[in-house]
Parts: structure tokens; C-alpha cells; sequence
């Protein structure tokens, strides 16, 4: 009897399960896979996680409106576990073993120069969330994250011309971003006709932490009666010892302002704020903007962590707009077939969480406006300036002796990424 | 502009002493001035809130020192209602609210009413010198020596003109040598020659970096040589002093950044040095620390001088346990097969870093600093020294006293040495040398759990955390000679004070790579360090 008994639970376990694979089969013929390509575990995990939840999140909520092309959409998780060389591998798996139709990750610049190669043999999609070096423009990558020239550029012409800074100190992690990021603002500072003498430029290991000897240059080099500011593209983790040392030895905000690229709220989130109020911050989007977009999102974020606590960024904006861009492409192509979404994404237009409407341009960047703001003591920002339209993403700077003749556009019959305006000549994906 | 604006308000100031004693028609006319102003402080355009600000100085009420004062902590806020301001003091569990300008408290209003007036940086410093100019009366010594310290960054006639008088009446010696300075730096800029050659003498060996570039433009400006030379004596002067000082700043920093190494390295110095075991999980055991001061903050909120008190034996606790748990879990297995334990606690290190990103989350938490250990002691303008700093040098080096006497001075120390030199001896003398093997491990562990409790006040306290100092605390234990303590102390310092005086010199990244050198070169010439072990036992 008992036998019989255990006989029928397994066989009804079987038919269970059996039931469930078919349904699953069913169901992955019927989705359309979006690849998520961030760190979950290493170094970048405490960046790169939110933004996969802000990916879930946002396929969640395109599933409640019905899916894409009467398909609902399935996301694929890998974690390349900030490794950049494990990056590619992860790519390629998402890309020829999961059939994805898109992927949308990356943080650091090295992660996506590992993963370039992949998509463009693959022909995949990449949409890249984070503001970078710029010099760059590939067929298959859309960079939804800012420019130099959305971001840096309009910081330094606030502190010239609102604060009045006439002397500066360009402080950076050393790594490819802060070193290509302060070549085109020392590049453009001596063009606006500032001296070799009033420049100040220091590069840092990553994570650095005993930052006493750095802010005692700084407080000295600001001290030599002329208004200084500290352009800051220290990275992530290294900024909360700086902005300590900082407020320990008394370098107010006031007295020697600092802009950070890479300072939002998440960064904030992890320490006291008091000691920084009045530091500034440049980014496309902050979680205090005033646009009911935003607040919709927010609200929406809040809901789908599960936590009153967590706060939103610029990257999970730029998610944001890729995602949907990539979701009126395929509506407008009917296919999510990679070339056909590449033609039909070049113009979409859609709401960006500022309360506008961010576009995609041929060089496979984005318009967006620039806002600074100020950190206030409860780690968020007060929008002080911003531009008065949106900027577009220049992929190769103005400011660069061997990058400013170059353009780029990816409609035909042009289609190239680094076209040279003097020699008349597409030099192909190796520039250098 | 700026001393434009200082002028404005000097004579704003000037009219409020004396609208103090008129009729009540000029109150009338005020009570306006007031409304216009809070009326302004609502907009949206930071400009019409400047100008709110410059309406509430003009206004001149000693409540308006609190609305500036609220205004400049951010906890000003209008009710949306009736555009009443409020004032928000924080208190236990909420805040506390109350009318701005009649004080009187308003307990039905809720957070959900009311908006926060926001200022910028402009508007911080426009507030500040509107309260230097209201505290120059101040019965306070230490607030009266803000308000004119905070004057010398904006020399000018007028606000010497403003301290002359006051200068005469004041009591306090350092207050008035103070305003004395911002008038002789104001008077480098008078016509009279006689008053220029006087300012200079008596700003001569004055430290303040405004005076040194004031006295710098004079020199440059002015067209008689011999008063020239005289500066240019003088700001040499200065310079070699500032040159002293320095020195003195740097040494400070490579002694501080020397103790952060120490007390990294010297958990390792016992476990790596006396036991002999490449502790790849040394810079978790770290982590550890700092994630337990993150966690005792959690359960006391309100205490936290007290709670980063409490953190040090509970830190000292649990890294210990976690210590000994790996000792006798995976270590013990693999005495003597040092490639075997690099390998199998790196493993552990990657397994602990993982789990504290799946605990805590990958976000770094943020741990609070008590008040007692930020800000900086001020000894003069050129010379302070940062508070959390300081206590961590002298936390170091009791650190280093204690686990020297319980090294020297105890039985388990006795044991630990005796195991450490002759193990087969110490077993056949009746120790046990498993036990004996467990517990230094949990002692170095512990070591590096309070190391951890440091660290937690100076960076970030999340999963990377030992990672960044593991490297670090193999560097100092090599360089000063493997299982000697004075040699961790003094190595640790050395390559403080080297890696600070290189850094100004070569730049963070390069002064890192140079001391790296010079340690490979120093090792190929002497492989056992600066304090190399003598006798047998550093011969097995």
C-alpha cells in the first residue's frame, strides 16, 4: 500500500514536471531574451547591481503592457564578476548560446572595450549606461550614459562663468576615463586662456584612501588668492575618504568647490553627507528633479526593491532611455533583428525622466540636458544651473588634436563611426 | 563684487544699530522690508533668494540671526499653505518645529506641509559674512575670533573701518591681535606710505596665507625698491616658516599613514611571522572589524563616541573567533605546505567577501564618525593636524604596547614564543601546541579585527576593504624581519614617512611604485629584514 502510495507521487512528480518543461519550452519560443551584462559579484558589484534591478525592473513593467511584438520579453542574467577578459566570454555566451536580441550593461570603459570586439563579430546590440570618455563609436554599441562634452565641458563653463574659478585642480582616478576626460577639459581650459601655472593635475591609484597629503596640496594651491575649484573624476569608491579628509581639514565648499562626474546619490548613500553640502555633482538626471516622470519612477523603484531607502541615479535613467529606445526600434522595425533595430533606432525620441525628450542621434549617442547640482545633507542634490536645451553627445571631442576631425554617423550611405573630414576617409573600428 | 556686496552690508548693519532706537513708523516700514523678504526666500531663483537674504541683514531683528542660521543648516522651511517659515530642530525619533520668526512652536504641522528652502554656495558665503559682521559683538571670545578670522580673506577699508573701534575695547588677546591683522592687511592697500611701511612690519612672520598674498601683490605693485626689498624680506621670512611647517605636515602625515600600516600589518606580523602562515584572508579579518563597528552602530544609534568605544573588544571578539574557526577548520591541515595555505585562504578571503556582499549587500555602508574625531586641531594657519588622525596614531601605538606585553610579559605569550621556536621542544615541556597554534591565530585575527575598527573611520567599510591592505601588510612585515615586532612597528612608519615625503615629490602613484622598489632592492641585499631573527630557531 505504502509502496502504491509512493509509486503515484512519483509518477505525478514526473507528469509535473514534464508539464512544466513543456510549458517552459513553450514559453522561450514565444520570448524575446534581453541580455543583462553588470557585475554582480567583485569590485563593481556595488554600482553595477542596482542597475540590473533597474533592467528587471523595467522588463517587468513592458511584460504588464503586453510585452514587444506580442511577445513578452524575457530577461537573461550573467554575471561577469568584474572580470573584464570574463565580460567578453559572458557576452558572447549571451549573444550566440542565448539568442539575445539585446544586451544592456557594462559600467567601467575597459569592460566595454572587452566587450566590443563580441558584439561587433556577432553583430549584437549594447547599450552602454554609464557617462564616459567618449572617443568612440561603434555600429553595434548605443551610448546612452553621457559624452565629455554632456558632462564635463558644461561643468568647467559653469565654475568659469557662474563661480568665477580661475584656477583648477583636475584630480582622477588613474585609469583610461579620468585621463581622457582631463586631457579634453586641460585641452579646453588652455583654449579659454588659462595658464599652465593655474592648472593643477593629479591622478590616483584605484581606492586610494590616505588622501591627507592631496587636500593639503589642494588647500595650498587654493590659497594663492584666486578662486579655485577641484574637477574631480576620482572614481566611486575612493571619493568617501576624499570628501572626509576634505571636511576634516576644513576645505569648505564654499572656499574651493568640488565637481565630481562620478559622485550620485547611490555614492552618497553610503556615508554622512554633512561635511559635503554645497560639493557639487554633474550629471543628466538627479532623483530631486521635479517632472512627474520622475516621480512615477521613483515610485515605481521603490515599489520593485521593496525599500523606502533606495535611491535612483543617472545611469538607471540612462537604462531607462536606452530600454525604451530599443523598445520603440523594434516596434518600428517589427523585428528585433539586430541590423533592422540599428536603422530604426537613429531618431526615436522618448521621454527622458527630466521631464523632456531625449533622441538618438546618427553617431549612436544621445541628447540630453546637463544639470549641476549641489549635495544637500540629506544625500541628494539641489539642482543649481542647468543648460537651457539638451546637448548631444559628441562620440569624438572638439578638444583633441587627433579626434576633432573626426565624425560620426551611421546612417547610409555614410555608415562609419570615425569618418575623417580632412582626408575623406573611413579609418574603420582601429582608430588610434 | 564681493567687497562690494561687504560695503552694502556694512552700511545695512550700520543703519540696523541704529534703526534700534527709532520710532515705530521705521519698525512699520521694516515689517515690508520683512515680508518682502520671506516672500522672496520662497522663489525658485536662487538670485531672488540672495536678495531675501540681503532684505532679512537690512531688516535687522535678532530673529533674523536664526532664520540666517536655519537658512545656512538647511533646516529652513515654508509651510506650503500660508507661506509661513519654519524652523526644523532635529530631536529624538523626528523634529521638532516651530515659527521662524516668533519662535513660537507649532506642534500640528508635519513634515508632508512643508517645503525646504534650499540655498548654493553663493548664498552660504553671502550668509557667513553677514553673521562675521552680527558676531563681531558677540559675548563669546572663540565666535568674535570667527567673525574677524573669517575678514582677513576679504581685506578692505571697510571692514577695518568696522574693527578700528572695536579693536580698542577688546579684551581678548588672540581676538584683538586678530583684528589687528585684517587692519594691516586692509592698510597694504592705503594710500598713506607711512601706514603701508608700518602694515608691513607688523604683518611680518604672520602665517595666514591672505596676508602672505597680500603683501605678495604689494611688492609686485609698489615702485619704490627699498620697500620692495623690505617685502621681499619679510614674505621670505614667512616662506621659510611656512617651509618648517611643512615639514612638519608631512612628517604628521607619513607617521599617520605609517600607524594605519602598522596596525594592519601587525595581526599579520604575529600570523605570519611567529606562526610562519600566509594568511591570504588577513585583509577579510579586517573587513570583519569594520563591518562589526558598522553593526554596533546599528544597535546603538544614538551613542556613537560610545559605540566605536564598545567596537574595539567586540571587533576584537568575533575577528578573533573567525580566526580561530580557520585555523582549525582549514589550517591545521596544512602546517608546513605554504603553497597549500596560499591557495586555500585565498579561497576563504573570496568566500568571506561574498558572504558579507550577500549579508550587508555590495553597497558600502556608511559608519558614522563621533564628533571628538573630526575637524582638526589648529595649532597656527599653516599647521593643523586632522583629529581622526591623531587618535589613530596614539590608538596604534597602544595597540602595539598591549600585544608587546602580552607577548613578553604572559603565560600564553611565553607559549606562543616557546611554540614558535622549537615546537617538538615546546610539546616535549608539556605545551600544548595546538592549542597554543589556535590561539595566537585567533590573536593575530583579533589584531586585525581592531585594525578593522580604525579603518572603519577613515574609508569605506564594504566588501573590497582588505583587499586594499593586504598587500600593504605582507610589504611591512617582510621589510621590518619576519616575526619581530619592533621591526613591524618600525617598518610600518619608515614606509609611512617615505611613501608622504615621495608623494608631493613624484605623485601618489609613482611614490607607491618607488617604495615598492625600494623593498625588492632592500630584500635582495638583506632578505630577513631590518630586524632579522638571531640564533637557531630562524635557521629551521
Amino acid at each position: 500500500m505504502k509502496k502504491m502510495v509512493l509509486k503515484n507521487l512519483v509518477l505525478s512528480a514526473a507528469f509535473a514536471a514534464a508539464g512544466i518543461c513543456s510549458t517552459g519550452a513553450a514559453l522561450a519560443a514565444d520570448t524575446i531574451k534581453v541580455g543583462i551584462l553588470h557585475s554582480l559579484s567583485g569590485t563593481m558589484a556595488i554600482s553595477e547591481t542596482t542597475l540590473k534591478d533597474t533592467m528587471l525592473m523595467l522588463i517587468e513593467e513592458q511584460n504588464k503592457k503586453g510585452g514587444l511584438l506580442g511577445k513578452k520579453l524575457e530577461a537573461v542574467v550573467v554575471d561577469p564578476a568584474s572580470n573584464w577578459p570574463l565580460f567578453a566570454e559572458k557576452a558572447r555566451e549571451l549573444l550566440s548560446q542565448h539568442q539575445v536580441a539585446a544586451i544592456f550593461g557594462n559600467w567601467t570603459s575597459v569592460s566595454r572595450k572587452s566587450v566590443l570586439p563580441v558584439v561587433e563579430e556577432l553583430n549584437g546590440l549594447l547599450f552602454y549606461p554609464v557617462q564616459y570618455e567618449g572617443e568612440e563609436s561603434s555600429k553595434n554599441v548605443f551610448y546612452t550614459g553621457a559624452a565629455p562634452n554632456q558632462q564635463a565641458i558644461p561643468a568647467v563653463d559653469y565654475l568659469m562663468n557662474d563661480i568665477g574659478v580661475k584656477r583648477w585642480v583636475l584630480a582622477g582616478t588613474d585609469y583610461v576615463y579620468p585621463r581622457t576626460t582631463n586631457k579634453i577639459l586641460e585641452a579646453y581650459l588652455k583654449a579659454k586662456g588659462v595658464a599652465d601655472k593655474d592648472i593643477m593635475i593629479n591622478y590616483t591609484p584605484f581606492g586610494h584612501s590616505d588622501w591627507q597629503s592631496i587636500v593639503s596640496d589642494i588647500k595650498k594651491f587654493g590659497k594663492a588668492g584666486m578662486k579655485t575649484a577641484v574637477v574631480s573624476t576620482i572614481n566611486g569608491d575612493a571619493n568617501v575618504p576624499f570628501y572626509k579628509e576634505l571636511g576634516n581639514q576644513g576645505v569648505s565648499a564654499e572656499e574651493i568647490p568640488v565637481v565630481a562626474f562620478s559622485v550620485g546619490e547611490e555614492e552618497l548613500s553610503g556615508i554622512d553627507t554633512k561635511p559635503l553640502v554645497g560639493h557639487l555633482a554633474a550629471w543628466n538626471y538627479f532623483m530631486s528633479v521635479e517632472a512627474d516622470a520622475n516621480s512615477q519612477f521613483i515610485a515605481a523603484w521603490k515599489k520593485f526593491i521593496k525599500s523606502d531607502k533606495r535611491v535612483t541615479n543617472d545611469p538607471m535613467e540612462a537604462h531607462y532611455i536606452g530600454f525604451n529606445m530599443w523598445v520603440k526600434a523594434v516596434e518600428k522595425a517589427g523585428t528585433t533583428d539586430s541590423t533592422a533595430v540599428q536603422d530604426a533606432i537613429i531618431g526615436i525620441a522618448v521621454p527622458n525622466l527630466t521631464g523632456g525628450l531625449s533622441a538618438m542621434m546618427p553617431n549612436h549617442h544621445i541628447t540630453k540636458p546637463v544639470l549641476i547640482g549641489e549635495i544637500q545633507g540629506d544625500g541628494q542634490f539641489q539642482v543649481v544651473w542647468q543648460t537651457s536645451g539638451l546637448v548631444a553627445g559628441d562620440a569624438w571631442s572638439d578638444f583633441l588634436p587627433g579626434s576633432k576631425d573626426l565624425i560620426s554617423d551611421w546612417r547610409a550611405p555614410l555608415s562609419c563611426g570615425n569618418y575623417n573630414v580632412k582626408t575623406g576617409k573611413c579609418s574603420g573600428q582601429n582608430y588610434e | 563684487m564681493q567687497t562690494k556686496a561687504v560695503l552694502r552690508w556694512v552700511v545695512l548693519v550700520v543703519l540696523w544699530m541704529a534703526t534700534l532706537q527709532v520710532s515705530p513708523a521705521v519698525a512699520a516700514a521694516d515689517a515690508t522690508t520683512l515680508e518682502q523678504a520671506v516672500i522672496l526666500l520662497q522663489s525658485k531663483k536662487f538670485s531672488d533668494k540672495s536678495e531675501a537674504i540681503k532684505l532679512l541683514v537690512e531688516y535687522g531683528n535678532p530673529a533674523v540671526k536664526g532664520v540666517l542660521l536655519a537658512l545656512l543648516e538647511s533646516q529652513l522651511y515654508h509651510q506650503q499653505a500660508d507661506q509661513r517659515l519654519v524652523i526644523a530642530t532635529p530631536k529624538e525619533g523626528g523634529e521638532l518645529f516651530h515659527d521662524a520668526l516668533s519662535g513660537e512652536p507649532l506642534l500640528a504641522v508635519t513634515q508632508e506641509q512643508l517645503k525646504k528652502i534650499a540655498i548654493n554656495n553663493a548664498m552660504r558665503s553671502e550668509i557667513r559674512s553677514a553673521l562675521a559682521i552680527m558676531d563681531l559683538r558677540h559675548p563669546e571670545a572663540s565666535t568674535r575670533l570667527a567673525a574677524v578670522t573669517q575678514m582677513l580673506d576679504r581685506p578692505d577699508a571697510d571692514n577695518a573701518a568696522l574693527l578700528r573701534p572695536l579693536l580698542d575695547k577688546e579684551e581678548d588677546s588672540r581676538v584683538s591681535e586678530m583684528m589687528t591683522m585684517v587692519i594691516a592687511l586692509a592698510n597694504l592697500l592705503s594710500e598713506d606710505r607711512q601706514l603701508r611701511k608700518e602694515a608691513v612690519e607688523t604683518l611680518d612672520g604672520s602665517l595666514h596665507p591672505a596676508i602672505r598674498n597680500g603683501l605678495v601683490t604689494l611688492q609686485q605693485s609698489t615702485s619704490d625698491k627699498a620697500f620692495a626689498a623690505t617685502i621681499s624680506r619679510v614674505v621670505a621670512n614667512i616662506d621659510s616658516k611656512l617651509q618648517f611647517y611643512s615639514f612638519l605636515e608631512n612628517l604628521f602625515f607619513g607617521l599617520s599613514l605609517g600607524s594605519v600600516l602598522v596596525l594592519a600589518a601587525i595581526g599579520l606580523a604575529i600570523t605570519f611571522g611567529v606562526m610562519g602562515v600566509i594568511n591570504m584572508a588577513h585583509g577579510e579579518l579586517i573587513m570583519i572589524g569594520a563591518y562589526t563597528t558598522y553593526a554596533i552602530q546599528l544597535l546603538m544609534p544614538n551613542q556613537i563616541g560610545l559605540s566605536v568605544v564598545v567596537a574595539i573588544p567586540a571587533a576584537f571578539l568575533i575577528s578573533g573567533l573567525v580566526g580561530i574557526a580557520i585555523e582549525r577548520g582549514v589550517i591545521r591541515f596544512l602546517y608546513g605546505r605554504s603553497l597549500e595555505t596560499l591557495l586555500a585562504t585565498f579561497g576563504i578571503s573570496l568566500i568571506l567577501q561574498q558572504t558579507v556582499r550577500s549579508i550587508f549587500s555590495p553597497l558600502n555602508r556608511s559608519v558614522a564618525t563621533p564628533e571628538w574625531m573630526s575637524g582638526a586641531w589648529e595649532i597656527n594657519s599653516a599647521l593643523s593636524l586632522t583629529f581622526n588622525r591623531l587618535y589613530i596614531i596614539i590608538f596604534c601605538l597602544l595597540v602595539f604596547a598591549a600585544l608587546f606585553v602580552v607577548l613578553k610579559r604572559t603565560t600564553l605569550g611565553l607559549q606562543v614564543r616557546a611554540v614558535a621556536q622549537n615546537r617538538a621542544m615546546a610539546r616535549a615541556m608539556g605545551v600544548r601546541s595546538e592549542w597554543v597554534d589556535a590561539m595566537t591565530f585567533g590573536l593575530g585575527s583579533g589584531i586585525a579585527g581592531i585594525a578593522g575598527v580604525a579603518l572603519s573611520q577613515l574609508t569605506n567599510v564594504g566588501p573590497n576593504l582588505g583587499q586594499a591592505y593586504i598587500i600593504d601588510s605582507f610589504m611591512v612585515v617582510v621589510f621590518g624581519g619576519v616575526g619581530n615586532l619592533w621591526g613591524t612597528l618600525v617598518s610600518g612608519m619608515t614606509l609611512g614617512v617615505a611613501n608622504k615625503f615621495l608623494e608631493p615629490w613624484a605623485g601618489a602613484v609613482l611614490a607607491k611604485i618607488l617604495v615598492l622598489l625600494f623593498i625588492i632592492l632592500f630584500i635582495q641585499k638583506r632578505p630577513r629584514g631590518l630586524f632579522p631573527q638571531q640564533g637557531r630557531a630562524a635557521e629551521g
